[in-house]
């Protein structure tokens, strides 16, 4: 193809991601940079150092973090236990991870109201067991599980897919070589598998850190993420320049995280 | 006897797993048969929900607007998606390069910054919000998902097939639409069917991006959420859920049979 026709013909899609992601990302940097009055300012950046919205940032950093790990953790052995799976399962296992987010996210998240309540479904099943109940609804824990629950799928999808692509043979032969499994685990099956940890953490780490629907539904009203705080700048406090200051303070997270997932996937095998 | 065990254990652990993926989904199903109009306890087993689910009109116009939203989005985010794929195809490597990173931005940004960006944008042109922003956001959104899925495709294609139809006489257009079109049709019914699920599941963006008095089913049920969800949206989401899980497993059976055969 003509690289004259080629350029006419990537006109329509040029258009759009100037006029839709790049004009509208630039407008979040002029809002964030100036006051009411249009002058430029660092104010509503700096806003971030505040006891109230420091105390949000520090807390969604904490429990992003907290539950990248745990499904992390969880989703690991399972990844290993699918990938050694025979080979034709692989759509339906795709399916299976797919398939609840045809329920809307909001009343799945929702359902655990109803799981984790006082009264609730669990510790119903707990008493009937004679067993002590928990009361983490309108906790952060609570927020931690309903994050967990929401990004589980995003972790274990990049790492069946790095898992099942590991050559059979290569840890055939580490064990040949008279490597034990925990060895073989640490020196092969883990190095071969950081592109899908890589994603996988970005893919979770990312809406977790900026979510304020999870907090809202599990964490009752009182605890505040950054989500929140930038949600409630834009609906109800009608701060555009405020919110906009903070949204900058969360893209630099994002950036980081982008930045060092490029450094440990070289190879840019990412993303799915 | 140590494998069995081992086995035993991974058994287990892939069925805790499971019972945490779909023990709120299981939930939401029963709460749709549920008499008693709270959540927090049982009242005995009903239809009810379900007759009236096809008399509330708020419900069924948000349900008429998701998936308007989510057909028409799917549609233009493809038709865009798949000219871009075969224009990117023939760029130099330097520009592809720089649409391709900026074509990921909505995928790696927050969803609420996309969000944010988009209202400001159509504040400062003076749109008036209402069902035409959500379809430019969702469109906006979807456009990576169909490029992602094509673009794979795109890089197995083999360049002779084109010139050789071009050779035979012929025309550019009868050309991709013989030749490259069919090899690509496997990526552009994925990125479709990928860009309306998210259509459909997406809350973030169109939060912000919505008019007063204009909803999708997610907004709809935010609003409700703290007033309390009425019934008729669990019958309706049970609906959509084994709707699709119905038409998911017709798909999935389809192919395995033919390779039997």
């Amino acid at each position: 193809m003509t690289s004259e026709k080629s350029k006419w013909l990537s006109t329509p899609y040029v258009a759009w991601s100037i006029m839709f992601i790049l004009i509208p990302l630039c407008m979040i940097f002029y809002y964030g940079l100036t006051d009411k009055s249009g002058a430029f300012t660092l104010e509503n950046v700096a806003a971030i150092a505040s006891a109230e919205h420091a105390k949000a940032l520090w807390l969604s950093l904490l429990l992003s973090l907290i539950s990248t790990l745990v499904c992390f953790l969880l989703a690991y052995p399972l990844a290993m236990i699918l990938a050694n799976l025979q080979v034709n399962q692989h759509s339906f296992i795709i399916l299976i991870f797919i398939l609840p987010m045809w329920m809307n996210f909001l009343l799945r998240t929702l359902a655990w109201q109803t799981l984790l309540e006082k009264n609730g479904v669990i510790n119903s099943v707990l008493s009937f067991l004679h067993l002590p109940n928990i009361n983490i609804i309108n906790t952060p824990c609570a927020i931690v599980l309903g994050m967990v629950y929401n990004f589980l799928p995003f972790m274990v999808l990049p790492l069946y897919n790095a898992l099942s692509k590991i050559d059979e043979n290569v840890i055939n032969a580490s064990r040949d070589l008279g490597a034990g499994s925990i060895y073989t685990f640490f020196r092969i099956t883990l190095p071969l598998s950081v592109p899908g940890i890589i994603s996988g953490i970005t893919m979770v780490f990312v809406p977790a850190l900026t979510t304020f629907v999870i907090s809202t539904i599990l964490g009752g009203s009182k605890i505040l993420l950054i989500g929140n705080v930038i949600e409630q700048e834009f609906t109800q406090a009608s701060n555009w320049h405020l919110g906009s200051g903070l949204s900058i303070v969360l893209m630099i997270f994002i950036i980081l995280n982008m930045i060092t997932s490029a450094v440990f996937d070289k190879e840019g095998t990412g993303l799915i | 006897m140590n494998k069995k065990l081992a086995d035993c254990v991974k058994n287990i652990y892939i069925a805790l797993i499971f019972l945490f993926l779909y023990a709120p989904i299981a939930t939401l199903m029963v709460l749709s048969f549920n008499k008693s109009k709270t959540r927090a306890k049982w009242g005995g087993f009903t239809f009810k929900w379900y007759a009236e689910l096809f008399e509330n009109e708020i419900i069924l116009e948000a349900l008429g607007n998701t998936l308007l939203i989510a057909t028409l989005s799917a549609l233009i985010a493809t038709m865009i998606g798949t000219v871009a794929c075969v224009a990117m195809n023939g760029m130099k490597k330097r520009s592809r390069a720089i649409l391709l990173g900026i074509t990921n931005i909505p995928m790696l940004n927050a969803e609420i910054v996309t969000g944010i960006s988009l209202m400001l944008l159509f504040i400062s042109m003076g749109l008036r919000f209402g069902l035409g922003t959500i379809l430019l956001s969702h469109i906006t959104f979807n456009i990576p998902y169909v490029i992602l899925s094509i673009m794979p495709r795109m890089k197995q294609l083999n360049p002779s097939t084109y010139e050789a139809a071009l050779d035979l006489g012929a025309s550019h257009v009868t050309a991709f639409f013989k030749v490259v079109f069919p090899d690509l049709l496997p990526g552009i019914l994925s990125g479709f069917l990928m860009a309306f699920t998210m259509s459909l599941d997406d809350f973030i963006i169109t939060h912000f991006t919505k008019g007063a008095g204009v909803d999708t089913l997610s907004t709809k049920i935010y609003t409700e959420v703290k007033k309390g969800i009425k019934p008729e949206m669990y019958a309706l989401s049970t609906l959509i859920f084994v709707t699709v899980l119905f038409l998911l497993l017709l798909v999935n059976m389809t192919p395995s049979r033919k390779k039997q055969s």
